[in-house]
């Protein structure tokens, strides 16, 4: 696999940052101490780059219709200006990708217009399947990632520290702006006002934003958010990080908790798959078969969060049991930075599943007590 | 890039050893192992009394991101083990070569060793 770089990979090494291989991209791993990342997404604001993350643009009079039957969820329902979390799904129901779909006013009357954003290693898989499955539709499907960046800022003090690059008048289009909701704001930088598109999403459990743009202004963008946040206010923040964070949010990660082989029932993510729609999707049958048979409920294993009571922590492919016996899997596990105990997902058999449940984990031979316990691990206060 | 200490001896699984008196060394592991390793949040040592082998396993360092297998660099009785870095793992990456010592061995004999040159130029290290 050839290496990608994104537009700001020379402003991590710049900063000192480690780097890692993530889905064929060389991404900052750590800049300096990633539980120090971490603290600083909670306590302050944290800068992410996730360049890696694909765009696709569909648009079209039957720009609705079509993502209605290319993914999972209800797409056409959503306002413009909002966001929904969907799954791409293979025929036999298997997950494809988790994407965020937004969507967009559009400027030609009688068309939509939507921004589907995918995981980095599966957005060319994506691209590819909603190119494939627009035949028949009235919309056009282009995939931008590799014109686009995509920078984040984390945190509680992420909102603070955005408002500093927009004109005082515009501050409410942030200020009002609703968690899962996107709209353009006027950024300034280097003395030059441009539209960007920010949303209020994240992967961390906190307030935060994305800001989606150009290549070619991502790095003077990057480096006037570090330069208008003050001493400790902002922290540039690595994937190990980001991975930390989202674990404790209780958010799954494809290829650890999502993939070809799961279905969304097992995942938890249930609620996501819109059967009660009208027409046809992709998946659609063995979806319902597997939701009448039980899928995640009643049958199979489901993803569940697990609470160490040791100091050890579970980590992926370690196997869960219960009086020795395996009952599960763990799909990601590391002690919570925040909470100070080892949390983990794993896929556990739905008879070993419900809240309290004592397990084990068998950590390289050695077992260690777990629970099942309630997600999200962390939730911030508001 | 990591630095390497340079009055120290190194095994090829990142552990150094230092020559206290006599036969006793104090043993940690490098800024090579501690940067790869990332934010160390627990370590497990051998007890004192207890007799390591050398190029065996004696413990376990665990990061936010991984577990590692910690290897005897040298053959002999555990005199004494570093509690302050049981108690405060960060001291390991914060002071590797020296608060985060781990453990100190009556060594009878050594494993195989390198220097901190030859550590250094088979890491990509710094003196």
């Amino acid at each position: 696999m050839t290496e990608n770089y994104t537009a700001l990979y020379e402003e991590h090494k710049k900063l000192g940052a480690s780097f890692t291989d993530f889905g064929g991209w060389q991404m900052p791993l750590k800049y300096s101490s990633e539980l120090s990342e971490h603290h600083a997404v909670r306590k302050s604001a944290g800068l992410f780059d996730l360049s890696h993350m694909g765009e696709v643009w569909i648009t079209g009079a039957g720009a609705g219709a079509f993502l209605d039957y290319a993914l999972v969820g209800k797409l056409s329902a959503i306002a413009v200006g909002k966001a929904k979390y969907s799954l791409i799904c293979a025929e036999d129901g298997g997950i494809i990708d988790d994407l965020i779909v937004y969507r967009r006013p559009s400027e030609t009357e009688g068309e939509d217009k939507y921004l589907v954003v995918p995981n980095a290693g599966n957005a060319s898989t994506v691209a590819a399947a909603l190119a494939e499955r627009a035949a028949g539709f009235d919309v056009k499907v282009e995939d931008v990632s590799s014109e686009m960046s995509l920078i984040a800022v984390q945190g509680p003090k992420a909102e603070d520290i955005l408002l500093r690059l927009v004109p005082a008048e515009q501050h409410s289009l942030v200020t009002e702006l609703k968690y899962y909701a996107a709209v353009e704001v006027p950024f300034t930088v280097d003395g030059t006002t441009a539209e960007l598109l920010l949303a209020r999403t994240g992967y961390t459990g906190e307030d935060g934003f994305e800001i989606f743009i150009e290549n070619d202004g991502a790095p003077a963008l990057w480096s006037e958010i570090v330069a208008v946040a003050g001493e400790g206010e902002l922290t540039p923040a690595g994937l190990a990080s980001r991975d930390s964070l989202r674990l404790e949010a209780g958010m799954p990660l494809y290829g650890n908790e999502l993939s070809r082989d799961g279905d969304p029932f097992a995942a938890g993510l249930g609620p996501v798959v819109a059967l009660s729609k009208e027409g046809d999707f992709v998946g659609r049958a063995a979806l319902e078969a597997k939701k009448a048979a039980g899928a995640g409920a009643t049958t199979g294993r489901k993803l569940v969060g697990l609470k160490g009571l040791g100091r050890r922590a579970g980590r992926s492919h370690y196997p869960v049991l219960k009086d020795g016996a395996v009952v599960g899997e763990v799909t990601s596990g590391q002690p919570s930075p925040t909470l100070g105990y080892p949390i983990a997902l794993a896929y556990v058999d739905v008879e070993h599943a419900e809240i309290g449940a004592p397990l084990e984990v068998d950590l390289r031979g050695k077992r260690e007590p777990f629970e099942v316990t309630a997600l999200p691990f962390y939730k911030r206060s508001k | 890039m990591a630095k390497v200490a340079p009055e120290l001896q190194y095994s090829d699984e990142h552990e150094w050893v230092a020559r206290d008196a006599g036969n006793l060394v104090s043993i940690g592991i490098s800024a090579v192992a501690t940067d790869a390793l990332g934010d160390i949040v627990y370590v497990d040592l051998p007890e004192v009394g207890s007799t390591v082998t050398a190029g065996e396993t004696c413990g376990e360092v665990e990061s936010t991101k991984s577990v590692s297998d910690l290897y005897a660099p040298v053959t002999g009785v555990v005199t004494e083990v570093n509690s302050a870095v049981v108690d405060d793992p960060a001291l390991i990456n914060n002071d590797p070569y020296g608060a985060g010592w781990l453990f100190k061995v009556a060594a009878d004999s050594d494993g195989p060793l390198l220097s901190a040159e030859e550590y250094a130029a088979k890491n990509g290290g710094e003196l």
